[in-house]
């Protein structure tokens, strides 16, 4: 089976690789690319652990072609610090415990961080609608909901 | 302590304090490495063939196709492994399928390839011999006279207690106190009823995965998800007949295993592949095999009856249950006997009798799972002191203050209970949980009460003073995420009055850690806390020692001091640990370690009070109690479940790192909100039907309750260490008994059958209807 040629930008950074046809985009970013921040918890778009945003729109990883990466902006976990400096909602999940085990959060900080740049003010309820595509089996989810709304409140104060 | 006010300061130490786990900073940087995340040079794929059949005879394989397909270094089958078998209570399984299969989803043969699709490729080419034979599907089919026989060698196994193994029944426990009997004619109210629950899939987000390595001399490196490196040790080499001297087990990042982990997986099958390959190998099971391959929480049948006085004083119970083993003993007979251990719930009751069997069927082994048999009991009792307060007139309340165990009590059996907090936990529920809730003529509240234990078996610690007073400590403790590094350098560092950042935890590691049973039982901030408080006041004296000599003075004259001193009281003079560090390395007496290893070992029958047959653990260990209350909602029309409210209060002993212990109550309760409303193992047939997250429900954010209240309540317990006692299972035990308990509130009509789906609610409510009209 020929393999495909495919550019992209990840993080911002313009990478290429090849891939076969069948390829995920997760095994791609894992194996060809080396980052291994986002997880297979199913490989059927069951659980948000591999979640990443492809030009701004939040996928599962493990449902998208690697091929389909072509000219596309990637955006993975690995993207979200800036250097030493932690995102605000990174921070809040150290701060409130958000996290156990650590294979959903990825995912979850991925989404969450698109639900924050589209709706900057959300209520519980919608981060609750928001995040029902990631699971997580540690938290119980309540610290999850307290750090994305406390990320939010101090987002809105600096912006 | 509620979570919601400010927490208590402990000056200058760090036990008590909401320290953040330090493993976050990579986590939610996406650096953390598991075990999917790690690679060798000249790594292989491993890929498994699994059984089609519940039980048929291995008659032989033809690898012919498989091995000439691309990529493919070496294939193993269960001609490849010996004899040995491996099982912590029954040695009854093989490292893979020899000579027979015995559940769909057993592991039959395994491929490594340069990459994973190559080796599934190529396990599709595999062919295998079978012979049929008819699986036994249930427990019940399992005890017939003419059933047919899943471990025909049951006899010769090594079985580490007095199982009582005979058929298809792989152990009995038989545990009674008092005169249950002649106790019934003492009652004025008797109820009994006939429970069965579920199979529930732990579904960690990461699912099972290993990686070997061999090296020149033939000695294997194993990396894998795991709860404990020893006990993947010790599978490993029974199964593979290895000295285990010759195998190193390793752990990376763990993604959760709520007892999933525990036993082996796939390990044993991993190295068997890297042994012959000759070359690492990495073997990930799909999430689809996760569910089928590995084990699950046990489907009970329980019979319950349970009487008291008129005034509400629990005078007998009775609890006979039968359990699906599943195809391998696993820990079973340990669940098992811990169930009937725990039957009686919290209680006074002077006359109990427990009986119980365990029965192989052709499924996957049913295994550890947090509450350990506990949930399903607690589901059938209790609903019966529900039950028995609505006959009497006294509330969920009353009737379990009047009944329930005092320090000083024995649990049944004879164990001994240290600190019992239980009745602040109901304080503490009941004050929270009072007041005006949204109305709603099917929403009503529910309670439970629960015991756990923490303690069983073998541990260690290790804690060295590094040259610069800074300080390793090592105790092979698997952290799975709960935390216990952080938990138990916060206890290393308090013991040394020095800042929680100075204590370093070294990763698990068989050849340089002190042994550990497991992460497990909810045990390690107890168990190897004890040995890390108590290796660490080694290095105290051993450091004491060392400053008497330094300035010239008695050891009682000396004081630890904040921040790695040690000074003579009502002086200034001191000297700081790096000094001492310095001395004890290169000058006087040698570096400085403190050693500590323990068992506990304090009996759980007392043959004056009871009597005990087939009890698998005979030393277990201390009382956590907890309350549970929650604010259910049922839909008029669909039955559905919704659970607004949560209020769950665990006496801990002391909360060493109080945060921490709050996750373990949320995580829990909503793990045993899934379990109590809808998730379902589902067989069809001999085949799983719901092997996937689309088809087995986990709940969302969207499912679990606005509010989930904690409570901690500290009850010293004088064992532990600084106090501790276990969290890691009991927020999840209670939650199926408080939430059918709110449900028969709301709707007039009890269920004994879990999950309480809306179906069944709706029929109830129904039911009840027609019988009131």
């Amino acid at each position: 089976m020929s393999k495909i040629h495919v550019t992209t930008t990840v993080n911002g950074d313009e990478m290429e690789f090849l891939c076969d046809p069948r390829e995920t985009l997760l095994d791609v970013l894992r194996d060809r690319l080396n980052l291994t921040g986002a997880k297979e918890g199913c490989g059927t778009g069951d659980c948000g652990a591999c979640s990443v945003t492809m030009n701004g729109r939040l996928v599962c990883s493990c449902l998208v072609l690697g091929a389909e990466a072509e000219g596309a902006e990637i955006a993975t976990v690995e993207g979200i610090a800036q250097g030493d400096r932690l995102h605000p909602l990174q921070r809040k999940f150290i701060e409130h415990a958000a996290l156990q085990c650590g294979i959903c959060t990825p995912g979850i900080l991925v989404a969450a961080k698109a639900l924050l740049e589209k709706h900057p003010d959300p209520t519980e309820e919608q981060v609750r609608f928001w995040l029902a595509g990631n699971l997580c089996r540690c938290t119980g989810y309540d610290k999850i909901i307290r750090a994305v709304m406390d990320a939010a409140a101090e987002m809105r104060e600096a912006a | 302590m509620s979570l919601d006010q400010p927490e208590p300061t402990f000056v200058g130490g760090t036990v008590g304090k909401s320290v953040a786990k330090p493993d976050n900073l990579e986590k939610v940087q996406g650096r953390a490495e598991y075990i999917a995340d790690l690679y060798r040079p000249g790594m292989l794929h491993g890929a498994i063939l699994a059984s089609p059949h519940p039980h048929a005879r291995i008659r032989g394989y033809d690898l012919t196709e498989a091995m000439q397909a691309p990529g493919v270094v070496a294939i193993v089958t269960g001609d490849d492994v010996g004899e040995g078998r491996m099982g912590a209570f029954i040695k009854d399984e093989h490292a893979i399928a020899k000579g027979k299969v015995l559940y769909v989803g057993e592991p039959v043969a395994a491929v490594a390839a340069r990459t994973e699709e190559e080796a599934r490729h190529a396990c599709r080419l595999i062919k295998v011999d079978y012979e049929e034979l008819p699986p036994v599907l249930s427990p019940e089919d399992g005890l017939a006279e003419d059933a047919p026989i899943l471990h025909e060698h049951l006899a010769d196994y090594i079985k580490v207690f007095d199982a009582g193994s005979e058929g298809n029944l792989c152990s009995r426990t038989e545990l009674s106190e008092g005169d249950v009997d002649a106790a019934w004619a003492e009652c004025d109210v008797i109820v009994e009823d006939e429970y069965t629950t579920q199979a529930q899939a732990h579904v960690s987000m990461e699912p099972c995965g290993a990686l070997a390595d061999v090296d020149a001399t033939g000695r294997v490196t194993l990396w894998s998800a795991n709860q404990s490196v020893f006990r993947v040790q010790a599978n490993v080499c029974e199964s593979l007949g290895l000295p285990m001297s010759k195998l190193r087990s390793l752990t990376p990042r763990v993604g959760a295993g709520f007892g999933n982990k525990m036993e082996p997986h796939i390990q044993p099958i991993t190295v068997a592949l890297a042994m012959k390959a000759k070359r690492p190998v990495k073997l990930i099971l799909t999430r689809e095999e996760d569910f089928e391959m590995v084990r699950a929480r046990h489907p009970y049948r329980v019979r319950m009856k349970t009487g008291a006085k008129s005034d509400g004083t629990l005078v007998a119970r009775e609890c006979e249950v039968l359990v699906d083993c599943g195809a391998f003993a696993d820990d079973s007979p340990g669940v098992l006997g811990y169930s009937l251990l725990m039957c009686g719930g919290p209680y006074r009751i002077p006359n109990m009798k427990a009986t119980g069997r365990l029965v192989y069927t052709n499924k996957l082994r049913f295994g550890a799972f947090r509450g350990f048999g506990n949930p399903q009991v607690l589901f059938a009792g209790e609903q019966q002191i529900d039950q028995i307060g609505e006959k009497l007139g006294l509330d969920p309340f009353a009737i379990r203050r009047k009944n329930m165990l005092g320090e000083g009590d024995q649990w049944f059996v004879g164990p001994r209970i240290g600190s019992n907090g239980l009745g602040q936990c109901l304080d503490a529920v009941e004050r929270a949980s009072r007041g005006p809730r949204a109305d709603g003529a099917r929403r009503n509240f529910g309670l439970s009460v629960t015991a756990h234990i923490s303690g069983l078996l073998g541990t260690g610690a290790i804690v060295r003073m590094l040259e610069d007073g800074t300080i390793s400590l090592n105790t092979g403790a698997t952290d799975i995420g709960q935390g216990s590094d952080t938990v138990l350098a916060q206890i290393c560092a308090e013991e040394l009055k020095l800042p929680f950042d100075q204590v370093a935890v070294a990763s698990p590691d068989t050849d340089g850690s002190p042994y550990n049973w497991g992460t497990t039982a909810s045990r390690v901030t107890y168990t190897t806390g004890r040995a890390v408080k108590a290796a660490a006041k080694k290095v105290v004296d051993q450091a004491m020692d060392h400053a008497a000599e330094m300035l010239e003075c008695d050891v009682e004259d000396l004081e630890l001091r904040e921040g790695g001193r040690i000074g003579r009281r009502g002086s200034n003079t001191d000297v700081t640990f790096a000094q001492i560090s310095g001395r004890a390395h290169w000058a006087v007496g040698g570096p400085l370690v403190g050693s500590e290893t323990l068992v506990f070992d304090e009996p759980t029958h007392d043959p004056k009070r009871a009597i005990a047959l087939g009890l698998p653990f005979p030393r277990i260990g201390v009382f956590s109690f907890a309350a549970l209350g929650v604010d259910v909602d049922v839909d008029d029309t669909s039955g559905q479940v919704t659970v607004h409210e949560a209020w769950s209060a665990a006496d801990v002993g002391r909360a060493i790192n109080p945060r921490l212990v709050e996750v373990q109550l949320h995580g829990g309760f909503v793990q045993g909100l899934g379990y109590s409303l809808y998730e379902e193992m589902v067989w069809d047939g001999a085949r799983l039907a719901n092997p996937s997250l689309m088809d087995y429900k986990v709940p969302t954010a969207r499912d679990v309750p606005d509010a989930i209240h904690t409570f901690i309540i500290e009850d010293p317990d004088p064992t532990g260490p600084f106090g501790a006692k276990g969290a890691g299972e009991i927020g999840l035990n209670a939650a199926p008994g408080a939430i059918a308990n709110a449900v028969a509130n709301a709707t007039g009509a009890r269920h004994a059958q879990l999950p309480l789906t809306g179906e069944r609610v709706l029929a109830g409510m129904l039911n009840s209807a027609k019988a009131r009209t």
